[in-house]
């Protein structure tokens, strides 16, 4: 007895040591990660800042009010004019057409693979999708102009197929992976007793999708949608090539357009660096962020409010 | 649960070591460029417009060729942003479709930079519209209404009843704002109007390319693209200053003698008076040899 | 249930699923046509020397070798900037941070990051890389400020990923004397290994493609030479096929295709990469 209790002071003594040498291991490990969470908290200050810094001047000139209802976008005349409710329309109709294509066929396609589809199905359509993640925005672009935009124009009977429509549902083939993959995951996240536990009392298949796994991962699927449509708000190239670039506050999204991101890139290129134009874009930049978070803050606080329902 | 830790360690080592490598492998293929005597090397790059940078690379691709020393790095994407790199220095030459802002001089002498213009080509635009289209003349006073959308059916300059999809470029480009004021604006004539901006239907595309694309495959639009991009799939018309003018096409010569009324100046700026291997580059482009290069890629030489 | 009649509910279980595929079969066909276009349209351009060698007149001829090169060291600087840091940032916002509202509005304006355009992003790293730490237009300029862009989307997945680990895990492991980064270590991340790779594939993915980032950072339209150093300018495949589709007169369209067509073989490299990690990471697992 006497023998163990020594044999245990030694061991705890021992153990103490390694403890302490691995303790400070982690601590260095976890110095490292606190680090990282503080490296991205700066760079997203910094492109906030960033933002603020080269966009407000604008305000100087341009009223706020002004800026954001106005509909003329004249910045390289004398004097310029700066109105970007035109854009602001556009990436309306654009992501509005995105969503509305993207997000029921991509949750529905996650479903489909996480809790439907048989394995081997899964694992051939799971990479599929994960190409058109990898097909580039200039290559859509192209595609968009080449194939899809004379569809449209026919189609729909329009004088030309460049339009806000066109745009839309190639930002939607660049939203699909990220929600369904996103949501995919989260999907699968729910633990199966769930599920199980629905069998028993009698559901069938779809009605636990219905009822228990999609709600169960409700938060994980909101975050897929909110990085799709995030990902369809921000695009530029595509929407630059294939959106049509007219200055009219579009009444339908069949009429060619020009959304936020493709407005900054069209002036980006020439404006004089601290001049009037330079600062317009940025501000349309900050307008930009600030409407993309104020949908997520609703979307986030509607979610906490479902979370309240569905304790996880 | 201990899994077999290898596959999931967080691979710091394995990092480090290939960017480290990385950085040995590119140090140590730096060729050490000992110039022999009288023999042009250095590297020098080049920022600036979009409409310039085909030029400039066949340019300092020949530049190259004759000079295996020299190194040159052509980027766009546009004359703001060329010019703002002449200013904060990230450039030795920039190109530009558009003649530097006063603001921007300011810029530049405030941070010690002496721009210098040098005209190295001149753009000729020519109006297209697609085959099918029976036009084949318009004066610059129907071109101006047209692109403030007061004209916009075919029918009301001669042609059939369809509606007009007017193309334009972009702010990025020199050429929006020269043909604003060049044509929209209708200058030397008595309807001259200097407020007059793109109407608000007429789309502005980012690239000529894309421009001349859609006029090949749409019949009812019509757009402004550079000599050079002209292909046998779309109708170039002939220009006419006033309705009693004879129409002109776009042409190397009509551009040259002056008797096409669209051509704008291709330029670079440099701080200062350019020396050395910059002065070296930009005498060949002016030289008879560069400049037959200009006919190749589709603008105008200076002579 | 009377034998041969399907019920209501079998009825509507059935109409959903077939739903729910041909939700996926509109997923997949559009992949398919882009996918077959660009190899139909690109395939006569391929050639040896189109791979090997560097460009000669604007473009319309010679190769792309550098742009190639330039690509793959791009996405070199990109993931080992951004993978660790997104990964562990998404480490500490899950199982460091305390949860706070604080936290939740990082948490928030992380997953906005995504939809800031891809040009603001470029001005950022023009004005932090190229210009404040006078980096220059170069390599390193560039995959710093693609790293940015790509965080947002790594640091979001890595969190969900994590956040999908049970809880009872974490507990049972501390339960039994591990500390917090081992029970990290062994447990939640090869649990949330397969839901990370996805996300970081499908960030890097999308950074090989990006134009807009690199335009004014250092990706160059034309040089012939490859990069010595991480300081050097470069070119890039996303940029050259912006410049051969819209910016030189005269370019040939086949060579439109192939340029597109080398560019998406090497944005998919990393989709290939990832399902050969995935497998693996079933493999220990099962």
């Amino acid at each position: 007895m006497l023998e163990q209790a020594s044999k245990a002071t030694t061991a705890t003594s021992l153990k103490k040591g390694l403890q302490r040498r691995r303790r400070l291991g982690e601590k260095f490990i976890e110095s490292w990660i606190f680090l990282a969470g503080v490296l991205t908290i700066v760079v997203l200050l910094g492109i906030i800042a960033l933002l603020l810094k080269e966009g407000l001047p604008i305000f100087l000139d341009t009223p706020p009010w002004e800026f954001f209802f106005g509909t003329k976008w004249y910045p390289v005349s004398e004097p310029p004019t700066f109105g970007i409710m035109p854009f602001f329309v556009a990436t309306l109709w654009v992501t509005l057409v995105a969503t509305a294509i993207s997000v029921p066929i991509g949750v529905a396609c996650a479903a489909y693979l996480a809790e439907v589809a048989p394995a081997k199905v899964r694992e051939t359509v799971k990479p599929i999708i994960e190409i058109l993640a990898g097909v580039p925005s200039v290559v859509m672009g192209f595609i968009g102009l080449m194939l899809l935009s004379p569809l449209v124009q026919s189609a729909f009977n329009l004088n030309t197929g460049l339009s806000g429509l066109t745009a839309g549902i190639m930002l939607s083939l660049m939203s699909l992976p990220i929600i369904i993959s996103v949501s995919e995951d989260a999907l699968r996240a729910v633990p199966d007793d769930f599920r199980q536990a629905a069998y028993a009392l009698g559901a069938t298949r779809w009605e636990t999708i219905r009822h228990v796994s999609i709600p169960g991962a409700l938060s994980g699927v909101t975050a897929a949608i909110m990085l799709g449509v995030g990902r369809a708000i921000g695009e530029t190239m595509t929407v630059l090539m294939v959106a049509g670039g007219a200055l009219a506050v579009p009444v339908s999204p069949t009429e060619p357009m020009m959304p936020m991101t493709a407005a900054i890139a069209s002036g980006i290129g020439n404006a004089v660096r601290g001049g009037l134009q330079y600062q317009s874009l940025f501000a349309i930049g900050l307008i930009l962020f600030v409407v993309t978070l104020a949908v997520n803050l609703v979307a986030d606080r509607v979610l906490e409010r479902q979370k309240r329902k569905f304790s996880r | 649960m201990i899994t077999r830790n290898n596959k999931y360690r967080k691979g710091w080592p394995g990092l480090i070591l290939t960017v480290i490598l990385t950085l040995i492998a590119g140090c140590s293929s730096q060729s050490t460029t000992t110039p022999t005597s009288g023999e042009p090397s250095g590297s020098f790059s080049i920022i600036g417009s979009n409409t310039v940078t085909p030029l400039t690379s066949v340019w300092a691709e020949e530049f190259m060729k004759a000079h295996p020393k020299v190194n040159i790095a052509v980027s766009g994407p546009g004359s703001g942003a060329g010019i703002a790199s002449l200013i904060n220095g990230t450039t030795d030459i920039c190109q530009a479709s558009r003649t530097i802002k006063q603001r921007e001089i300011d810029q530049a002498k405030a941070n010690g930079v002496e721009p210098y213009e040098i005209q190295v080509a001149t753009d000729a635009l020519s109006v297209v519209v697609n085959p099918s289209n029976s036009i084949s003349e318009l004066t610059i006073t129907q071109l101006s209404a047209i692109y403030t959308n007061q004209i916009t059916n075919w029918k009301e300059v001669g042609g059939k009843d369809a509606p007009i999809v007017a193309i334009a470029r972009d702010t990025n480009s020199g050429t929006h704002v020269f043909f604003k004021e060049h044509v929209v604006q209708m200058p030397g004539l008595s309807s001259e109007d200097k407020s007059l901006e793109y109407g608000t239907k007429v789309l502005l595309l980012p690239s000529t390319e894309e421009g001349v694309s859609e006029v090949t495959r749409n019949p009812n639009a019509i757009f402004y693209p550079g000599l050079g991009y002209l292909t046998s799939e779309v109708k170039p018309l002939a220009i006419k200053k006033t309705a009693d003018s004879p129409g002109v096409l776009p042409s190397i010569e009509t551009a040259l003698d002056g008797t096409y009324p669209v051509a704008r100046p291709l330029l670079y700026y440099t701080n200062g008076i350019p020396t050395g291997i910059l002065k070296d580059f930009i005498d060949y482009c002016l030289s008879s040899e560069g400049q037959v290069k200009v006919t190749e890629v589709g603008y105008v030489p200076l002579k | 249930m009377k034998a041969g009649a399907i019920s209501k509910r079998q009825l509507s279980q059935r109409t959903a699923f077939s739903l729910l595929i041909i939700a996926t079969i509109i997923v997949i066909v559009p992949v398919l046509v882009i996918v077959l276009q660009i190899i139909i349209n690109g395939a006569s351009a391929i050639s040896w020397e189109f791979l090997s060698q560097a460009p000669s007149q604007a473009g319309k001829a010679g190769g792309i070798l550098p742009a190639i090169v330039g690509t793959f060291y791009l996405m070199l600087g990109t993931i080992v900037f951004a993978l660790p840091l997104g990964v562990m940032a998404g480490i500490y916002l899950t199982e460091y941070a305390k949860e706070n509202w604080f936290t939740r509005s990082i948490n928030l304006a992380i997953i906005n990051l995504a939809g800031v355009p891809s040009i603001v992003y470029g001005l950022f790293g023009l004005g932090v890389f190229v210009l404040f730490f006078h980096f220059g237009m170069s390599l390193l300029s560039a995959s710093l400020t693609l790293a940015c862009q790509a965080l947002a989307m790594t640091v979001t997945t890595s969190r969900e990923a994590i956040l999908a680990v049970p809880r009872e895990y974490r507990e049972g492991s501390l339960a039994v004397g591990a500390t917090r980064w081992q029970t990290i270590r062994y447990l939640v991340l090869p649990q949330a290994l397969p839901g990370i790779i996805t996300g970081a594939v499908l960030a890097m993915s999308r950074a090989a493609g990006e134009t807009a980032p690199i335009l004014v950072v250092g990706a160059a339209f034309f040089l012939p030479g490859l990069p010595q150093s991480p300081f050097d300018q470069f070119m890039a495949l996303p940029y050259h096929l912006y410049t051969v589709a819209a910016h030189v007169p005269g370019m040939p369209k086949s060579t439109v295709w192939g340029v597109a067509l080398v560019l998406l073989v090497v944005a998919l490299s990393f989709n290939v990469l990832a399902t050969i990690i995935r497998l693996r990471a079933r493999q220990a697992e099962a």
